[in-house]
């Protein structure tokens, strides 16, 4: 295990490496070991209280693992909090969207710019309208956030993001709650970033969503990672139909 | 500071209109003729000008940390107490009366250091009423000082050295040129990357952390200049009515003026706690002798206010009319036929 931890963090750009948290007696993640590779977009499914989130959190710096390491391009980023990892390229959005409620979409996004991305002047208002125009906000640039209907607060938690100028994108169910239709168009953007050369972790329920966009999936079940492999592969897993279906822990 | 065009001219990022830049003319002269005030004036409405600039500098902190920082603090008699404290304390060791009252406000700015430390780490309700605490125990300590003689209070003797008109007109030029100098710093912050940054930790604070916003430094930042702006409040207040009695520096109803004022203005607009300064001023003006039922109709405009017009008279008029006299925010324009922006 120490072997395949060290080797990748060679080969990846974002690692997780036998990471364990708990919050008092009640432990979320055992040992997980989990590489994105660079250009990779992976999707992490299972179900509810597996863990995934906390994952999400500890990569994207909000948590701190309890114990474990966090390497981003080779170097150990552990104790850098979330300003930090997203200052070197580590950008997230948030399961219930957060938007700045008091700011307009645009202001939103120039934050984002100026401080995750650290762009100044013009440079920060050609990424700001750059993400907006991705995300298909434009139109709205100059609306106050808190006014935001759902799909629009998700765009702009997507949009936020990208203005940090990432490397890796942590979206932690970002087409949740949305209707089908909704969720194309959110997938649509992602797969554009995507191309781009954005390297994505993506937490999904809608599995049919998540396989539009994912080479890699990786399915959580009791704070443990129990498949790793290609899409088909691992959805056709005895374990994870157990984690779903038996509502049991893997063994 | 113009409105600046892309070099693909896609679009404009508006700072500035037209309205503005005349509004920002219009204050800097406004300024300037205030700055006649004692040759023009009677010594009444002198002495009632002084109070009326310690109200808008008041008020302004408190905005700028409640309104744009998030700080909702009902401690920052604190540094109003504070400022004045030291102000008597420097002049007590011989510096000169009125560098005496700048620098007792910096020292007052320097205590809130440590201060911060230790507050900031508190959210919301916690900080707001850890910070009352604060300034009792700011008081608890100023009067155990046996220059200050407990509850009784001292004089800033050095003050009579100056006859009452020179003190008179000498406070009312600090006043003035305090009021005009935090006003700009306040506006410059703002417009600043400081300004969105702190915003941002006010709406949520996890979420800008998360793009990038190192949110203690924002904090701290805006609570330290909130700190010295209460305490230069303090020491002005101090050279216009020269006695110290710690009940009346360190009082909560100081934290009740300054959110009423900015509760009635415009929590969170930059024009607005100027209006509510300048509403306050007038009801004081006029119904302050009235004892009681001064304070009982200021707590139930307050909560009119607050329940009827909760983003106050200038963010209201801002909203409905789009009125933006001196704006801090960013509004995007997209240039070409088919990009007609909606809002």
């Amino acid at each position: 295990m120490q072997d395949t931890a060290a080797s990748s963090v060679d080969s990846g750009l974002l690692v997780g490496a036998g990471v364990y948290k708990s919050f008092g007696a009640l432990s979320v993640l055992e040992g997980v070991n989990f590489t994105l590779a660079a250009n990779e977009a992976v999707g992490i499914v299972g179900p509810n209280g597996a863990g995934k989130t906390t994952l999400l959190n500890v990569l994207a710096g909000a948590y701190r693992p309890t114990t474990g390491t966090v390497y981003f391009e080779g170097s150990d980023v552990t104790t850098l909090d979330a300003a930090e990892r997203c200052r070197i390229g580590i950008a997230r959005s948030h399961q219930i969207p957060r938007p700045f409620g008091g700011m307009t979409v645009f202001e939103n996004c120039f934050v984002a710019a100026t401080t995750g991305g650290n762009l100044s002047g013009q440079r920060a208002y050609q990424c700001t309208v750059d993400s907006l125009e991705q995300c298909q906000m434009l139109h709205i640039a100059n609306r106050r956030a808190e006014t935001l209907g759902l799909l629009d607060r998700k765009r702009l938690e997507l949009a936020r993001a990208l203005a940090t100028g990432p490397r890796v994108l942590l979206l932690d169910e970002i087409g949740g709650g949305l209707t089908d239709e909704e969720a194309n168009h959110l997938v649509e953007t992602i797969q554009i970033m995507r191309s781009r050369g954005l390297a994505i972790v993506w937490i999904e329920h809608i599995v049919h969503v998540l396989m539009r966009v994912v080479e890699r999936l990786v399915c959580m079940d009791a704070g443990r990672i129990i498949a790793d492999g290609k899409p088909e592969a691992v959805i056709a897993d005895a374990a994870v139909i157990d984690a779903y279906v038996g509502g049991k822990a893997a063994p | 500071m113009k409105s600046e065009v892309s070099s693909e001219t896609r679009f404009i990022v508006e700072r500035w209109t037209p309205l503005s830049a005349a509004t920002s003319i219009v204050a800097a002269a406004l300024l300037v003729m205030l700055a006649f005030g004692p040759l023009l004036f009677g010594a009444n409405i002198v002495d009632n000008l002084t109070n009326l600039f310690i109200y808008v500098i008041l008020s302004v902190m408190w905005n700028a940390l409640a309104g744009y920082g998030g700080l909702v603090s009902v401690g920052q008699q604190t540094f109003f107490g504070l400022g004045a404290y030291f102000a008597i304390q420097l002049s007590y060791y011989g510096v000169a009366v009125y560098p005496a009252l700048l620098l007792g406000a910096a020292v007052a700015a320097l205590v809130s250091l440590p201060i911060s430390a230790l507050m900031l780490r508190l959210r919301a309700g916690e900080f707001a009423i850890g910070m009352w605490v604060v300034a009792e125990l700011a008081h608890l300590l100023v009067a155990l000082d046996p220059l200050i003689n407990g509850e009784t209070g001292v004089s800033l003797l050095a003050l009579n050295a100056f006859s009452p008109n020179t003190r008179r007109d000498d406070n009312y030029w600090l006043a003035l040129a305090s009021m005009a100098v935090l006003l700009a710093i306040v506006f410059a912050l703002l417009r600043g990357r400081l300004g969105a940054s702190v915003q941002a930790i006010r709406d949520d604070e996890d979420a800008a952390t998360s793009v990038g916003v190192k949110v203690m430094r924002g904090k701290w930042i805006i609570f330290f200049l909130a700190a010295f702006g209460c305490a230069l409040a303090g020491t002005l207040w101090l050279a216009t009515s020269i006695t110290f009695q710690p009940n009346t520096y360190f009082g909560v109803q100081w934290a009740a003026y300054m959110i009423f004022m900015v509760l009635v203005g415009g929590l969170g607009t930059f024009e607005g706690p100027i209006i509510g300064a300048v509403i306050f001023f007038l009801i004081e003006f006029f119904f302050g002798q009235t004892g009681v039922w001064y304070l009982i109709g200021l707590g139930a405009a307050a909560t009119l206010f607050a329940l009827f017009l909760p983003r106050g008279l200038w963010g209201t008029i801002e909203d409905k009319f789009g009125l933006r006299l001196l704006p801090v925010g960013y509004r995007l324009r997209m240039l070409g036929p088919q990009r007609a922006n909606t809002d």
